[in-house]
């Protein structure tokens, strides 16, 4: 495979606090996000101030980034560039908040960029209450020019942040399978691309049929089944070198790969004779452990994030059904009761809910229930809409959906889609070719 | 017309001549199509291939939707797949087991893989040993059939009997 050098993690990026302009913070400026249909906040976003031509670019790129993030979140809405009153053009200045105030933004994020003498870019930003006239926060980084989109983000995170009372999501990256080719030979091709969907690279040819992957806790490694060698196994891949390496000395078919929280693990499933069970295995001591040991297939794993459970779905029962077991495999407990089948169970980072797909009849759902099974809520509904992936906030879930085929092979066409936790704000997730199967980073900091 | 009973002889003079038995019943019509104007059918299926396999016996059977159980009208395909393998003991095959699109991903790689051993478990049931047969689970990811319609779904939820 093609080695591809990303400098994904390696630019350092450089933080400090930008001292508040005046006295004592009051939490006043709030959106609670857990209460349904919200009013998105109005918040106006200009240009970064920036000296030279090139720095005055990077000020309004990086603007436009920020403001994209906040609003695909579906919480803010920044306010059209072209009604601004008060031109931001020096750095530090104090707003003018009547100007703002005008124009009915309650929000304001204004700030600067400059180029080091070393050539990288020194960003600052501070986020204004305008209706009580107060600075609420404010950073500044310094990181290499290329770097230049995550910064944008990092500031989206800290608006969204200081907001919400929520860590945010946008320093993220989705790792999916880009899907081109008819539906009888499809190819599929390894991808991955910042969660704005900016920055869009293949990791795999397309040679070999590659599919579910998941990241490691840091980001850097990437697990995935592939067909590579005629026999489906599961593999790792890092992000940086491009190294590749087949996980485990299983005889047979190994699937459905996922890290453990610590990134010490992998669990897998391991089809012998027909049935398929879970194993983990120990990434230092390569020692393979049963965790399961029925007649069924047990598959679609998903640790808690205290590493001390997972979820997986299970047919012991007769029907594809989720089950929480002891990270050590033992003690699994049946937790979906409702009618129709359920599979790939996925934990929240919060480790309050697991999302799944749902099959009832003839349409598939994507829901979340309480780890004890209560509580289901259904988000979505479609012909085939599967396999949620959560935001590291626990906040927002991504899945691919797909339209029925005719029989001329028009039609299907899986892409990404993101929700909301309430399930509102659905937007669907551009990619270069159609989608399936993606993964979220946790927050790349 | 005259061709193709040339050709239909041609094949069969062919297979007498080979030390290995006929297959069960000749073939109907040439799979390439009828001879061409000038000459004699070109199809020749060859003993001990896929082609072989498929006019001999069947190379498929298939299974109700989430299901990996034998159906009888499968159990006799299998006999026949069975026979067939004893007349070619050089010949290996690979169970491809597949599912159709209504269900999730992994799950339906693993129900593909339990399909591929249910008609292997026949097999060697039948006395083929086990080292003569592989099975590989493609999930719902290689349809044999397009369209999300239930013909289609029937087709697609097969394990197919290929010669390595």
């Amino acid at each position: 495979m093609k080695k591809i050098s990303l400098r994904f993690i390696g630019a350092l990026i450089a933080a400090f606090a930008i001292l508040l302009h005046s006295g004592a913070v009051r939490a006043e400026l709030r959106i609670d996000i857990t209460s349904g249909k919200i009013e998105p906040l109005p918040i106006a976003v200009p240009a970064l101030a920036g000296g030279a031509p090139n720095e005055s670019q990077a000020g309004q790129d990086l603007a436009g980034v920020v403001s994209a993030d906040l609003e695909r979140s579906g919480l803010f809405r920044p306010l059209d560039p072209r009604s601004f009153i008060q031109n931001v053009s020096v750095a530090d200045a104090q707003p003018q908040f009547g100007d703002w105030r005008q124009i009915n933004a309650q929000a304001l994020v204004t700030g600067s960029v400059k180029t080091q003498a070393d050539g990288r870019l020194r960003v600052e930003f501070r986020l204004w209450d305008v209706f009580a006239e107060q600075q609420l926060t404010g950073y500044g980084y310094t990181t290499t020019q290329q770097n230049w989109r995550r910064i944008a983000h990092i500031i989206a995170d800290e608006v969204y942040k200081r907001i919400t009372g929520e860590e945010g999501y946008f320093d993220t990256r989705i790792v999916y399978v880009s899907e081109s080719g008819p539906p009888e030979k499809r190819v599929k091709r390894l991808a991955l691309m910042d969660q704005d969907s900016a920055n869009n690279r293949f990791l795999t040819d397309g040679r070999a049929l590659v599919l579910t992957p998941r990241f490691s806790p840091t980001a850097q490694e990437i697990t995935y089944l592939s067909y590579a060698n005629g026999t489906p196994r599961v593999y790792l891949f890092n992000i940086d070198t491009g190294q590749q390496e087949v996980v485990g000395d299983f005889p047979g078919m190994t699937f459905a790969p996922r890290f453990s929280p610590d990134g010490n693990r992998v669990v897998l499933s391991r089809a012998e004779n027909g049935v398929s069970n879970l194993f983990s295995l120990d990434l230092r001591t390569r020692r393979p452990t049963r965790l399961t040991d029925s007649q069924a297939i047990d598959t679609s794993p998903s640790f808690s994030p205290d590493g001390s459970k997972i979820v997986f779905n299970s047919d012991r029962g007769g029907s594809q059904q989720l089950y929480v077991m002891s990270a050590d495999g033992g003690g699994a407990k049946r937790i979906s009761f409702g009618s129709g089948k359920y599979g790939t169970p996925v934990w929240s980072p919060r480790g309050d809910l697991v999302a799944f797909t749902k099959i009832d009849g003839s349409s598939f759902f994507i829901g979340v229930m309480r780890p004890d099974g209560s509580g289901e809520r259904l988000l979505t509904r479609d012909f085939l809409v599967e396999g949620p992936t959560w935001a590291p906030n626990g906040r927002v879930l991504m899945y691919f959906r797909q339209s029925p085929s005719d029989s001329r092979g028009h039609g299907g066409s899986p892409h990404l889609y993101s929700i909301d936790l309430t399930g509102s704000n659905q937007r669907e997730v551009t990619t270069p070719q159609d989608a399936s199967d993606p993964a979220w980073s946790p927050l790349l900091r | 017309m005259r061709a193709k009973i040339i050709g239909l002889l041609g094949a069969l003079l062919l297979l007498a001549a080979c030390s290995s038995p006929p297959p069960e019943a000749p073939p109907a019509a040439p799979p390439g199509g009828p001879g061409g104007a000038g000459g004699i059918g070109s199809t020749n299926i060859l003993p001990g291939s896929q082609q072989d396999l498929e006019a001999s016996a069947g190379d498929r059977v298939f299974f109700a939707f989430d299901r990996s159980d034998i159906s009888s009208e499968s159990q006799q395909i299998l006999a026949r797949q069975a026979d067939w393998l004893r007349r070619y003991p050089n010949v290996t095959v690979t169970i491809e087991g597949h599912c159709d699109e209504r269900g999730t991903r992994e799950y339906n790689l693993a129900l593909g893989e339990r399909r591929a051993q249910a008609v292997k478990n026949v097999l060697v049931a039948s006395g083929i040993p086990a080292s003569r047969i592989s099975t590989i689970s493609y999930g719902k990811e290689r349809p044999m059939v397009v369209g999300s319609n239930e013909e289609a779904w029937a087709q697609n939820r097969v394990a197919i009997t290929t010669v390595n």
